[in-house]
């Protein structure tokens, strides 16, 4: 446990010292910048609209919430794919991963070491970027969505699925065939789950079936659609007033079945290391 | 606890259909410094990833400092530098020394006295607080010297240590591994530089295709000596009777003077002169000298072979 922790903490190093954190710190904050800038413009809109009800105002309000929190999804799918892409394979190509497996530790420490690492940082991208998208709505325009406690865990979720992921490739593909193996998988989740919303719409149930056989291969997106469902009054998603509020929405079996998925792909992470040959 | 601080039996490694290591079989006694020879390809490097753990035998047995492989007692023992050294290049090299140091466990207080001491004893003291990355190929090498180093190993597998050296670091690393045989730790020298093999190496292994081909003494006692020899008039008799001193057959050089010939040892070279001069054939000279080990390589895997 304890070279685990070594590992770990090795990890985070990194990505200080590559500037990987510094990063995504300054895109985060551009983007949380160029959101509170358009946000305050929307909100001065809406207070100079009379004719407006305080409920169209809500919905608005909400609406462009989900908006932010739609990207911080997108840009934390990007870095819980792409920060542990070559944790594992670039270690392994350049044969520095040999001093590391040759010490007195288990194999699965250090997979484990750098998964806790790379779930620690993509959950802290991920509360720093969801907090200032909700900081932005609470303070410009005093609106705080419904049911954030429900929604954002699922975000987490999703990031750590797709954080283990991403190292259980890393231990048996190249960097580059990893990111295109995840990002693939991350795609069929996409479109399947937009299929399934327009299969749901025009009510066409194998166009529905095909979106559930999506989430059921990649439940990532089937998790944001969730969290997005959760955090949004009951009059929104009635009316599918935004693009955000979808028309099927996935069950609480699903996110069963996403936390057994990032489970069983940080097992076979760990025994694919295991099994590796260095 | 046995003497042996490496030893394997008829280890086998497959790669598919490629066989990398076929039949390995050696000994590596604790405190003593071994070569392990043979050309690119023959398995050196395989062979030694399956000695540390790295890399899983198809077949055979392996033990490792009295244990099974994969044992974390016994690796917590063991020192390790790969050939190809990469590090974690943004660290400087007393955060790898570190880094690598806590992953044994050693307490904090005193791994920063091991790490003065290694950088200190690699002459990289006063580039201890640099990243890596800015280091040279030898600095890298040796930083990765001291990171062997730093658990005090019992047994230290080193592959190519000095091949990003110049004649100065190659120096220093003779002498590291002069100073850790001093204190008992065996080295599991990997190397291509026969130079570098002959001035350290109590014993070396030769192999070939991934088989052990020839296992031997270097130093005084046990090495052959070559034996060139210029006689007068001689017969077949006589060379059948040197024959049977020598480990490999007079060779009678075209003049019918000089005869070129192999010995295994100092009293078999002190029994040539008596058995000339007891058959009355004149011996006007008489030159011993003991082959290098690059001779010797090239005369055990043999001439034929291809740069590999």
């Amino acid at each position: 446990m304890r070279r685990l922790i070594v590992i770990a903490h090795l990890t985070l190093h990194e990505a200080l010292r590559r500037r990987v954190l510094l990063a995504a710190l300054i895109g985060g904050a551009a983007f949380l910048a160029l959101y509170a800038i358009g946000f305050h413009f929307i909100v001065r809109d809406l207070a100079h609209q009379t004719r407006i009800t305080l409920l169209e105002r809500r919905v608005a309000l909400n609406g462009i919430t989900l908006a932010g929190l739609f990207a911080v999804n997108l840009l934390t799918v990007m870095s819980a794919v792409l920060l542990p892409l070559d944790t594992l394979s670039g270690e392994i190509a350049s044969g520095s991963i040999q001093t590391l497996a040759a010490k007195p530790m288990r194999r699965a420490e250090i997979v484990l070491g750098k998964w806790l690492a790379h779930v620690a940082v993509v959950l802290g991208y991920l509360a720093v970027m969801a907090g200032g998208v909700l900081l932005v709505a609470r303070f410009t325009a005093d609106f705080v969505p419904p049911a954030i406690a429900d929604g954002l865990p699922l975000m987490a979720i999703e990031a750590v699925l797709l954080v283990s992921i991403s190292i259980a490739g890393g231990t048996r593909l190249s960097t580059v065939t990893n990111g295109m193996a995840a990002f693939g998988l991350y795609g069929i989740a996409f479109v399947g789950n937009w299929v399934e919303q327009i299969g749901t719409f025009v009510n066409n149930a194998a166009a529905r079936n095909v979106g559930t056989v999506a989430s059921l291969i990649m439940p990532a997106e089937a998790l944001w659609q969730r969290a997005a469902w959760f955090m949004q009054p009951a009059i929104m998603r009635d009316l599918h007033a935004t693009p955000f509020s979808p028309v099927s929405v996935a069950s609480p079996a699903m996110v069963w079945w996403a936390a057994g998925y990032a489970i069983v792909a940080v097992l076979l992470a760990v025994r694919g290391f295991q099994r590796r040959q260095l | 606890m046995n003497g042996l601080a490496v030893e394997t039996h008829g280890l086998r490694k497959r790669f598919g259909a490629t066989l990398a290591v076929a039949d390995l079989s050696l000994s590596v006694r604790r405190g003593e410094v071994f070569g392990f020879l043979g050309p690119n390809g023959a398995g050196k490097t395989t062979s030694l990833k399956m000695l540390l753990g790295l890399v899983s035998p198809s077949a055979g047995r392996v033990s490792v400092l009295g244990a099974r492989l994969g044992d974390r007692e016994a690796r917590a023992r063991v020192g390790f530098l790969p050939e190809h050294f990469r590090f974690q290049d943004w660290l400087t090299g007393r955060e790898l020394l570190r880094f690598h140091g806590r992953l044994f466990g050693i307490p904090a207080a005193e791994l920063e006295r091991r790490a003065d001491r290694l950088l200190t004893r690699v002459d990289l003291a006063d580039a201890a607080h640099r990243k890596l990355r800015e280091y040279s190929k030898g600095m890298v090498q040796r930083i990765g010297l001291a990171q062997a180093l730093i658990n005090d190993p019992d047994l230290v597998f080193l592959d190519e240590p000095t091949s990003g050296l110049d004649p100065l670091g190659r120096r220093l690393v003779r002498d590291v591994i002069k100073e850790l045989k001093a204190r008992g730790t065996a080295v599991f020298l990997n190397s291509h530089l026969l130079g570098e093999v002959e001035a350290t190496c109590d014993r070396v292994v030769f192999i070939q295709r991934g088989r052990t081909i020839r296992e031997m003494a270097l130093g005084t006692d046990a090495a052959v000596i070559e034996v060139e020899l210029r006689l007068g008039p001689h017969d077949g008799a006589t060379l059948a009777a040197l024959a049977r001193i020598a480990v490999a057959a007079p060779a009678p050089a075209a003049d019918g003077r000089t005869v070129r010939l192999t010995v295994a040892g100092e009293d078999a070279l002190s029994a040539i002169a008596p058995l000339l001069v007891e058959r009355g054939v004149t011996l006007y000279e008489m030159r011993a000298g003991r082959p290098s080990l690059e001779a010797l390589f090239l005369e055990i895997m043999g001439e034929g072979q291809r740069p590999g």
